[in-house]
């Protein structure tokens, strides 16, 4: 939408015309209601209604050109200065150079005085890498954090269940590591849909994060000088991953974790566990504080706070099956965006392609397996369609399958990064040849990843290294399975409790599944949403990893934000705050909030229907996968909003939650997840249906090139769609953001 | 726990070594039995001292068990308490009020009479009389059975304590798996060695 | 698979409790058990007579340390070195009456049905399982202190721990040493947290009585049935660290 500054007359009485500057700036969300956003501006002097002298017409046409020229400085001017309840999307990335923006920025903002901070309170939702650090960092820094998770405690956030690791530009390896390569493959890595300047300050902090967890103690995997280690990655060429075996989510949380526990011990951080936030509180156009629900007593209780920070994670599990935890939601991030944030390129999802595969109906959750097992196992189908029909009747074992007769299909197809393409590309094509036929399991959903060949090149070497006997082939085998145990014993003991069987002995059987969500919030360059005072980060936000995320750097992403970069550029909008004393709950428009959230409970619990929750977000998961999935068409987008709404509309009739509101009720807890879901599934399949090319993890089948790769439409889609709620998904305002790349080519992604 | 325990089983070992002489000589477990019967550190210093011990050991240990069964109010249904450690390691409370119940019927056949002798009737020394007080005990086969019972579950109780008191008091380098095997031999041998001399000196008097 | 469930019901925390007995048909040995329960729950939920199961669970791949279910007699059920969601059907046979209770402890005040309140972990935790240092970034290069591997490898294994509470609830004295002796080892063997390895482990040790958990008597019974295999090492680590603290301090 284009917005500019038009010029209206109208007739006075006197035979003049009044000349009005009229600027529409979009809607605004007031109050939960739609509301077109006008500023008009009276000039001081009028035109002659019916000119009749040259004279008379020779003022007109100066007055007239007056008023465009005037028009024209006011919409510099209000282009600049229109706040974030206009629509015009501004993602203020600082003026400069690349490398300097950040440098710059920080030392330019504002700040607020230590005495002045202690007047001021943040509210954080969500304690995962992005909400504990912020937590702890904002805490430090001496404002007074209230903090909130729906779990039992702040270490049960889903970040913990990350497993391979943590990017950051160190080059401890010396293999030609830097600031630009993590920059320009994260940039690669996400298809040219991520905005630079974020991008860059992302690579620009990543150091800093291993500096601060090293002296926190999380005990990151060193090598045998003392020093740390690191492995690599898909998608990049270089070693830069730091890991802790197969726990380095985990590690890196419990590091947050524990320096949030200081500050909770010193008192400045407030502990909320067991809560979750059921609305914000905007007033005056700010964001100033949120209901929550106590989820052991049922209470609906008001927090305020001079901001509000959103670091709830992802929305995969609009899927229903995914690799995240059962609990993971999408509401804090889709209250805020019902109440004026826009979301953010909600289709751009990650398929990850190493999951253990789907075993029945009865499945609640998938798991994860690593990527850094890629690094050593090697992913194949068989080559003839009747040994893959043996496999799945039982009567042959992988094992048993000549190598000539293997297709090592990612070797074959991408011979420069072979098993380390990027996740999006890896996932596609085990669905190709799934697809094809060529699964093998009984669903015929699976293909191998296979590390016998690494556990003989280990072994042989180990063998070396202690002077025994290379080519006694027990040996060898036995000392390789000891180097690879060393590497990804945990994962491997993961999988032989589900599956039931050997990795050691038999490869792995994987499949692609949900698990990122690089859509999300949309947020400018200091991670401020379009409410203002109300902020997004780690999975929470949009704004790094384009359309497609590279792996080991959601921890990043996640910790950069809440150590290094919102507790700066929080200050920058807190500094006008010091003189707004506390807020209090009893204002208006908490009551009504409060009112709001009570009222939309009580409607859920009262519907005697039939169904219970899950059997809403099953369905919601099948239309998901199958029309929004790994690859995605125009008419089956179009059934799956049509499909999603039919849905909701079902859901809000017939659904069965039993139990009370003022108790402990997971049911209730989950419906009101769940509902988002519905209303979320909508948008995103708008959002696929609008996006008309391929890119990262969205794959439109009418956008593809001869050899079924993706084929990205720069001339058009070049942008961030940042939608705006209105009334229903489906009816959401489009906005575009602009992606400009100054430091790098955009060209076509290729790990050929 | 752990340090009074260690410091009863020094006393335990040194109590065995003595009781153990009187299996080869009268003369030498005579003469011991005296110096230790008379030597006023040993009687007025180490004996109160380990009398201290006992007590310490035992009042300690109950009320541990007492904090240690109010810790868990509501308790399970159904435990598999076997599962996952030794009948010895979660019975210490039951093997240790054997021993105390054993200590009493001790006091009782040895201690009590000899304080008697001692310090209430002033006897006149006698370094000869020891060995056939004792022996004269080990007569009654229902007292012997009761002390080799009672033996059995001291080495229960030694099983698990002596070992477990290493690791109470942070014992944790690369000995420690020595330890633990020299422990077991200790529990083990200890208690059928008093169980020998009883025995011993029983088939000796039929 | 047919199976008779015995699952402790409580409504809330004031309320007294009972084993009730569910019957469950066509149970599939692929399942993991939350799994299972999620069926049974489906079931009680389309019968509507009573609310449903309510249990603590979230990751379900056994790293999060939320589920917590006392099973058969064993702290998640009868499998090793697992959570109660990596515990799969198969491990169970047909006919089998499994007893499901909540982790008990005084420690851990049961909020409904098999959902407890583990708060005294954290609050453990804020009494000095931290290093005490800023979140600034003005930190010293990661690489400028070499850490022996062994030490970082002995750290990183106590750092695995989920503080799901199996320890307590395994110890027949509900005893925390295990959790408390994993995170004070994991800081004591490295050079970051030695500096103020006395306080903390004198907080911890204070914070750990205060919450009411019982004594250990080094059963052993936390070890076998940690789901991350945390070592009883720890827990002698822990009493000499604790043992040098008090003598000096």
């Amino acid at each position: 939408m284009k917005k500019t500054v038009k010029i209206r007359y109208r007739p006075n009485s006197n035979g003049t015309s009044s000349i009005r500057l009229n600027f529409f700036s979009g809607y605004e969300i007031a109050n939960g209601k739609r509301k077109a956003k006008r500023l008009i501006k009276t000039l001081p002097f009028h035109l002659i209604t019916d000119p009749k002298t040259k004279d008379e017409k020779n003022q007109n046409e100066l007055n007239i050109k007056k008023a465009k020229l005037l028009a024209k400085e006011w919409e510099k001017n209000l282009y600049k200065k229109t706040n974030n309840n206009g629509l015009i999307i501004d993602p203020k990335i600082p003026k400069g150079n690349l490398s300097e923006k950040w440098i710059n920025h920080k030392s330019k903002i504002n700040l607020v005085s230590p005495a002045n901070k202690r007047q001021i309170d943040v509210i954080v939702v969500g304690t995962g890498l992005a909400g504990a650090s912020a937590s702890a960092t904002l805490a430090e820094l001496g404002y007074n954090v209230k903090t909130f998770c729906f779990q039992d405690s702040p270490r049960r956030a889903h970040s913990i269940a990350a497993q391979g690791g943590i990017n950051a530009a160190k080059n401890y390896q010396g293999d030609g590591d830097s600031i630009h390569r993590l920059f320009y493959d994260t940039i690669k890595g996400g298809d040219y849909r991520s905005r630079e300047a974020n991008v860059y300050r992302l690579a620009e902090v990543s150091g800093n994060i291993i500096d601060q967890c090293v002296a926190q103690g999380v005990p990151f995997a060193r090598d045998y000088g003392g020093l740390l280690d690191n492995r690599s990655f898909g998608g990049v060429l270089v070693s830069r991953t730091f890991y802790a075996k197969g726990q380095t989510g985990q590690q890196l949380l419990l590091g947050a974790y524990s320096a949030m526990n200081r500050q909770i011990g010193r008192g400045k951080i407030k502990m909320y566990n067991r809560h979750e936030m059921m609305d914000i509180v905007v007033i005056d156009g700010k964001a100033r504080g949120i209901i929550t629900r106590n989820l052991v007593t049922g209470e609906i209780n008001r927090h305020s706070s001079h901001a509000v920070v959103i670091a709830s994670g992802g929305y995969g599990n609009v899927f229903y099956l995914s690799t995240n935890a059962m609990g993971s939601n999408v509401s804090a991030s889709w209250k805020i965006h019902k109440r004026g944030a826009l979301f953010a390129n909600p289709c751009f999802t990650q398929i990850h392609p190493t999951c253990i595969p789907v075993s029945g109906d009865h499945q609640s959750k998938l798991t994860l397996m690593s990527e850094s097992l890629r690094n050593d196992g090697r992913i194949w189908v068989p080559k003839k369609l009747h040994d893959v029909k043996m496999i799945r009747e039982g009567k042959l074992s992988p094992t048993q399958i000549a190598e000539k007769d293997r297709d090592y299909y990612l070797e074959r197809r991408y011979p420069a990064f072979g098993n380390l393409v990027p996740r999006d590309v890896a996932s596609r094509a085990a669905k190709e040849r799934c697809d094809a036929g060529y699964g093998v399991n009984k669903t015929g959903e699976a293909v191998y990843l296979d590390f016998s060949s690494s556990i003989e090149r280990y072994g042989k070497e180990r063998a070396l290294v202690l002077g025994l006997d290379e080519n006694d082939t027990s040996l060898v085998m036995n000392l390789g399975k000891q180097v690879v145990k060393a590497k990804y014993g945990n994962l491997f003991q993961m999988y032989e409790k589900i599956v039931d069987q050997n990795p050691y002995e038999t490869p792995m059987m994987i499949y692609p599944a949900v698990h990122y969500t690089m859509g999300g919030v949309w947020v400018d360059y200091n991670l401020m949403t379009t409410i203002p005072g109300c902020y997004a980060i780690g999975e929470a936000n949009f704004s790094d990893h384009g359309a497609n995320r590279l792996g080991a750097s959601a921890l990043m992403q996640g910790l950069a934000d809440g150590y290094f970069v919102l507790p700066y550029t929080i200050g920058d909008y807190l500094s006008d705050d010091i003189r707004t004393g506390p807020i209090s709950v009893d204002r208006p428009e908490f009551e009504k909030a409060e009112k709001y959230v009570r009222e939309s409970l009580e409607n859920l619990i009262n519907k005697k229907g039939k169904n219970p929750v899950d059997f809403y977000h099953k369905k919601l998961g099948k239309i998901m996968w199958n029309k929004c999935g790994m690859s995605r068409n125009k008419n089956e987008l179009k059934e799956a909003i049509s499909e999603i709404k039919n849905l909701r509309e079902d859901f809000h009739k017939n659904v069965k939650i039993p139990g009370k509101l003022n108790e402990f009720n997971e049911e209730l807890s989950k419906a009101t997840r769940v509902s988002d879901f519905l209303e979320l599934g909508e948008l995103f399949a708008k959002d696929a249906l609008e996006r008309e090319e391929s890119c990262g993890g969205h794959f439109r089948e009418e956008h593809q090139t001869k050899e079924g790769e993706a084929l990205r439409n720069d001339k058009d889609y070049k942008y961030v769609s940042a939608w705006e709620f209105n009334k229903e998904p489906r009816k959401s305002v489009l906005h575009k953001e602009k992606l400009e790349y100054e430091e790098i080519e955009v060209k076509t992604r290729s790990y050929k | 726990m752990a340090i009074s325990g260690l410091f009863l089983i020094l006393f335990l070992f040194q109590h065995f070594t003595i009781n153990l002489t009187s299996v080869f000589s009268e003369k030498v477990f005579n003469s011991i039995s005296h110096f230790m019967g008379n030597n006023p550190i040993v009687q007025f210093i180490l004996q109160p001292i380990l009398i201290f011990g006992v007590v310490f050991h035992f009042v300690m240990g109950m009320v541990l068990d007492y904090q240690n069964r109010k810790s868990r109010s509501v308790k399970y249904y159904y435990v598999k308490g076997s599962s996952n450690s030794s009948w010895m390691s979660r019975n210490m409370i039951l093997s240790g009020i054997v021993v105390l119940l054993f200590m009493f019927l001790h006091f009782y056949d040895f201690w009590v009479p000899e304080m008697n002798y001692k310090y209430v009737q002033f006897n006149p020394l006698d370094p000869d009389r020891y060995y056939h007080e004792m022996t004269h005990k080990f007569e009654n086969p229902i007292r012997v059975s009761i002390y080799s019972f009672s033996f059995l579950f001291l080495g229960l109780h030694l099983l698990h304590g002596f070992n477990s008191s290493f690791q109470s008091v942070g014992v944790n380098n690369k000995y420690i798996l020595s330890i633990r095997g020299l422990t077991k031999l200790f529990a083990i041998g200890v208690p059928l060695g008093f169980v020998f001399i009883a025995l011993f000196h029983f088939t000796n008097s039929i | 698979m047919n199976l008779t469930l015995k699952i402790w019901r409580q409504r809330n925390s004031n309320s007294k409790g009972e084993m009730k007995t569910y019957k469950m048909s066509n149970v599939s040995p692929d399942m993991s058990f939350l799994e299972m329960i999620d069926v049974l729950n489906s079931k009680i939920i389309s019968e509507g007579k009573e609310d449903p199961v309510a249990f603590d669970h979230d990751c379900r791949e056994g790293i999060c340390g939320m589920c917590s279910m006392f099973i058969n007699g064993q702290a998640h059920g009868p499998d090793r070195l697992v959570t109660t969601c990596q515990l799969h059907m198969r491990k169970f046979k047909d006919g089998d009456t499994i007893v499901v209770e909540p982790f008990r402890a005084n420690a851990f005040p049961v909020i409904k049905d098999l959902v407890v309140d583990r708060s005294a972990f954290d609050r453990i935790q804020q009494a000095g399982g931290f290093v005490s240092v800023n979140t600034s970034g003005n930190t010293q290069d990661a690489n400028s202190i070499p850490i022996e591997k062994n030490d970082a490898d002995k750290s990183f294994d106590a750092a695995t721990c989920i503080g799901c509470g199996a320890c307590v609830a395994s110890c027949k004295n509900a005893s925390a040493m295990l959790f408390v002796s994993a995170k004070v080892s994991q800081y004591a063997l490295l050079p970051q947290g030695k500096v103020e390895s006395k306080q903390r482990v004198l907080n911890m040790v204070k914070q750990m009585d205060d919450e009411g958990f019982g004594n250990c008597t080094n059963t052993g019974a936390c070890e076998v049935e940690c789901p991350k295999g945390i070592s009883l090492k720890n827990i002698a680590r822990m009493n000499s660290e604790y043992m040098a603290s008090t003598l000096k301090s």
